[in-house]
């Protein structure tokens, strides 16, 4: 099944094509994405659901140059992700890509503030115009009174939020948030929700977010579903959920 | 924030397991330079040996002395410069444990075949003018803060007074040298042994033989050995560095041991810093794989394992390094046991290659395994 959406190419920030992916374990034979055609315009904020091993942590990886698909190509930023080689798309990920991860993924041994500016350090930004950039990133995500603290003085929340500082910093053209609710209580992960839909409100930032949690995924503009390596269905309709009342994942089912 | 700063950060996250590691290169590097410096001790001037000086002994040994006449007959060989005698006096400065060399010769002759000798020319002058007037090297000297005008003791172990007192030389001068060169004895003038102490006149202990042609030194050292050959002191004659290398062996190899110890500490700490490396590493594949994802590149992080080995060895062994480098050539560790005793250029210049070496003998395999470690794969993998 492919995506429907109506976004045209020419909007297209991101663009999936008959992709497929296989990993092999011996002599047996994965198939985790299976002819995957999907398309994200720019401004979108898009979540992905499915069970566990339905392939959204593998699409999400082939969106970030993670990975390189087994065939169809995907296309982010106008950059063919496949053809590029590893120094390409390293180069290309600095550039393009904010990651948000589940465990929040910030290096032990250096602050808040320094695990922001990590990103910037490809760059050739001066260390004053670090700075400024990281206390921008850490302001946008109400964090600025802790930027000296390491990870471990921080709650989940916080660190989270500070991930998505170091996702935002280097101005990215596409977040990609890998279940960031998923090791967080109810109350910390709608404050990370909030904080996504405010990037992708107010700052127009394009979002694809996996998740397992419908009323995480409610936050979206829109949710597709993996099963089994396939989209099998796509919720864009958030008012219509919210008409009837149902929660978007009751609405897809 | 610098990739410095993070390399740093990276090395103190196991402080208990770094600062184990770094005390053992620490402390491998200073065992490094104090074999280095003994074997240049023991090995004293062989390096520094006058490419122009053969040294002209008795052929059964150092110990038997050698007629005196032999000197005007050398210094008819053609090619021969100058000659100059030499005995050991081996006397004794208030204890025994107060060791340094003493030497009877003639002032003029010493000095001009050792023009290593930084002398004054009043302290020349006054030293061949004085019968009892010895001279003697600074860091002697400084060791048992004699001047110039004292009057020193020392008693005769070989050669003992008939009175049973000590002999009483009058510092005239001190003497500075070349590094390498043994500034450490106390030279004095034959006469007043030789005037002092029954059947040594007419005898020296060996000949410095300084030549006008480098080049034909064998042919000399044959000439003049041919002319004492079947006369009942017959005489060997080697160049300076074969001579000094025949002195320094008789403490065994020196330099056989000398690299023995220091394969197998070095061989051990190399293991002990691979390991710090390769754990060091182990434990932060994920981390690894979130800076690739932020936009490392594979040679980056090669890069930053490789430097974080670097720092290690070089925090370690460098420190040790120039503490051992600064502490051996600024201060007498030996006590007088040994003419020099310091870290040479060309061993600071080894002890570099090794730190460069180590840095990259440790880093390399896990730098090369975050190198070829996909994101995918890091991301997977806790710790």
């Amino acid at each position: 099944m492919t995506d429907s959406h109506s976004a045209t190419q020419s909007e297209a920030l991101v663009r999936v094509d008959h992709v497929t992916k296989v990993y092999s374990r011996g002599n047996q034979r994965i198939d985790v994405l299976d002819e995957t055609t999907l398309t994200v315009p720019k401004g979108d904020f898009l979540a992905l659901m499915g069970p566990s091993g339905s392939g959204k942590t593998t699409l999400l990886n082939l969106l970030g140059g993670l990975d390189r698909p087994t065939s169809g190509s995907v296309v982010v930023a106008d950059q063919n992700l496949g053809a590029a080689s590893d120094r390409q798309l390293a180069k290309w990920r600095s550039r393009h890509v904010g990651f948000v991860f589940q465990f929040y993924n910030l290096l032990p041994v250096l602050t808040a503030a320094r695990n922001v500016e990590l990103p910037l350090l490809l760059t050739k930004l001066s260390k004053a115009e670090r700075r400024k950039r990281v206390k921008i990133a850490l302001d946008v995500v109400g964090l600025s009174d802790r930027a000296d603290h390491y990870p471990r003085q921080l709650s989940g929340g916080q660190e989270q939020r500070v991930g998505i500082a170091r996702a935002i910093v280097s101005d990215p053209t596409l977040i990609l948030a890998d279940e960031p609710t998923g090791d967080l209580d109810r109350a910390s992960g709608d404050e990370i929700l909030d904080l996504l839909e405010a990037l992708n409100r107010e700052h127009g930032k394009t979002i694809v977010m996996v998740t397992h949690d419908p009323l995480a995924a409610e936050r979206a503009r829109r949710t597709l579903h993996l099963d089994k390596g396939r989209l099998v269905s796509e919720d864009d309709l958030r008012g219509r959920s919210r008409t009837t009342g149902d929660s978007v994942h009751e609405a897809v089912a | 924030m610098s990739f410095l700063y993070l390399l740093w950060r990276n090395l103190t996250r196991k402080k208990v397991r770094t600062t184990l590691t770094l005390g053992s290169i620490f402390i491998a590097f200073i065992l490094f330079s104090a074999l280095l410096a003994l074997k240049t001790a023991f090995s004293a001037g062989v390096d520094i040996a006058g490419l122009d000086r053969l040294i002209t002994m008795h052929k059964v040994s150092l110990v038997q002395p050698v007629p005196i006449a032999y000197q005007n007959k050398m210094e008819q060989v053609d090619g021969v410069a100058r000659v100059a005698n030499a005995m050991w006096f081996g006397g004794v400065y208030q204890d025994p444990k107060n060791f340094f060399a003493q030497f009877a010769v003639d002032p003029e002759r010493y000095l001009d075949v050792y023009p290593e000798i930084q002398l004054s020319d009043e302290a020349r002058a006054a030293w061949i003018a004085n019968r009892t007037g010895a001279i003697v090297g600074q860091p002697t000297a400084d060791r048992f803060s004699w001047k110039v005008g004292d009057k020193i003791p020392i008693q005769g172990t070989i050669f003992r007074r008939p009175d049973g007192g000590a002999w009483e030389f009058d510092i005239v001068g001190i003497y500075t040298a070349e590094k390498g060169f043994d500034d450490t004895a106390l030279v004095f003038q034959r006469d007043y042994l030789t005037e002092s102490f029954a059947g040594i006149d007419g005898f020296t202990g060996w000949y410095v033989v300084r030549v006008s042609d480098p080049d034909r030194s064998a042919a000399i050292a044959e000439e003049i050995d041919a002319l004492f050959a079947n006369s009942p002191a017959e005489t060997k004659t080697s160049t300076e560095k074969a001579f000094a290398q025949g002195f320094a062996n008789q403490m065994g190899n020196i330099g056989t041991i000398t690299t023995g110890i220091l394969t197998v500490v070095f061989f051990t700490l190399l293991l002990v810093a691979g390991n710090t490396m390769a754990q060091s590493v182990r434990e932060r594949i994920s981390e690894i794989g979130v800076l690739k994802t932020l936009g490392f590149t594979h040679g980056q992080t090669l890069g930053l394992v490789l430097g974080e080995s670097y720092l290690l060895t070089l925090l370690g062994g460098g420190t040790a390094l120039a503490l051992m480098a600064w502490v051996l050539n600024s201060f007498d560790l030996g006590g007088g046991m040994f003419p020099v005793l310091y870290l040479p250029t060309w061993g600071i210049l080894l002890g570099c290659f090794l730190l460069l070496f180590m840095g990259f003998a440790a880093g390399a395999i896990p730098a090369w395994q975050a190198h070829r470690l996909t994101i995918v794969d890091a991301l997977r993998r806790k710790g």
